[in-house]
C-alpha cells in the first residue's frame, strides 16, 4: 500500500518536472469532459452548478445579433461592470453540448470577453458569473437561420 | 508559421488584446460532403493568456467555438515592452504558442 502510494507520488512529480521543462505542454487542469459532454442544459447547469441559486442579473451585457445567418459563426460580446468576477461561462441551451466554454479571469482583466460560437438552433446564449459568494446569469434570445453544429 | 495572430490596441487606460487562431475546430458531428463520413472530433481544449510569464486568463473550450476561433479580451496594468503569451492545446495534444511585445 505505501509503496503504491510512493510510487503515484513520483508520477505525480515527473508530470510536474514535464510541465516545467515545456517538453509537455500541460494543462492549467485536466479539460472537464463531463461539463463538456452531450446533455441538456438542465443537466449542465445542475453538473455545474449543483442546486446553487443563480441571480439573474441585467448587470452583464450581452452583445449578440438579433438574427444569426449562419449558426456556425455567432458573434457574442459580454462585459460587465460585476466586481471581482473569477469564472465566467457561455453556455447555449438548444446546443447538444451546451456549455461552449469556460473562462477564468483574474484580477487583471475586465470582465470583457468576445468570441465567436456556433449555435445548432434558435435558443438562449447563456453568459453565468461567478464572484466568491454569488453565481449570475443573463441570457439572450438569438434566431438563427441556419444552424451550424451538424445536426 | 505560427497558428496565433495577436493585436494588441491601447484603449484608455486598457489594453485590448485580440486574437485569430487557425484551428478547424471540428466537434465530431460534421459530415464529410463527399464520403457522408463524420469528420472527427478535432478542437482547441485549452487557451491560455499570459502577461510577463504571469497567467491572466485560463479557458476550456469545445468544439462549438467557431472555425478559426477569435477573441477580444481587456487587461488592465499593461505597459509598453511588456510580453503577451497566447497558447493552445487541442484535444489531439496539438499545441501552439506566440508572444506579442506591446509597443
Amino acid at each position: 500500500m505505501r509503496r503504491r502510494f510512493l510510487k503515484h507520488l513520483t508520477t505525480f512529480a515527473g508530470s510536474i518536472w514535464l510541465s516545467g521543462s515545456g517538453l509537455f505542454k500541460a494543462a492549467y487542469a485536466a479539460w472537464p469532459s463531463d461539463n463538456f459532454k452531450e446533455q441538456s442544459y438542465q443537466d449542465t447547469l445542475t453538473r455545474l452548478f449543483n442546486q446553487a441559486e443563480l441571480i439573474e442579473t441585467h448587470k452583464i451585457k450581452i452583445k449578440a445579433p438579433k438574427t444569426a445567418e449562419n449558426g456556425a459563426v455567432v458573434p457574442v460580446t459580454i462585459q460587465s461592470d460585476l466586481p471581482n468576477i473569477g469564472k465566467v461561462y457561455i453556455l447555449v441551451d438548444n446546443n447538444p453540448k451546451p456549455l461552449s466554454a469556460e473562462f477564468n479571469l483574474s484580477n487583471d482583466v475586465d470582465f470583457f470577453i468576445t468570441a465567436r460560437i456556433k449555435m445548432a438552433a434558435s435558443g438562449q446564449l447563456i453568459i453565468i458569473a461567478m464572484d466568491n459568494e454569488n453565481i449570475y446569469k443573463a441570457s439572450r434570445f438569438v434566431k438563427v437561420s441556419k444552424g451550424g453544429c451538424g445536426n | 508559421m505560427s497558428s496565433i495572430k495577436i493585436r494588441s490596441k491601447r484603449l484608455g487606460d486598457k489594453m485590448q488584446i485580440r486574437t485569430l487562431i487557425a484551428h478547424p475546430m471540428e466537434n465530431g458531428r460534421m459530415r464529410d460532403k463527399d464520403s457522408d463520413q463524420l469528420i472527427p472530433a478535432h478542437f482547441i481544449q485549452e487557451l491560455i493568456v499570459k502577461h510577463n510569464d504571469k497567467t491572466v486568463i485560463s479557458s476550456h473550450l469545445s468544439g462549438s467555438i467557431s472555425k478559426d476561433p477569435y477573441f477580444v479580451f481587456m487587461l488592465n496594468n499593461v505597459n509598453s515592452g511588456d510580453k503577451i503569451t497566447i497558447s493552445w492545446v487541442d484535444n489531439l495534444n496539438q499545441f501552439d504558442s506566440e508572444d506579442h511585445f506591446i509597443k
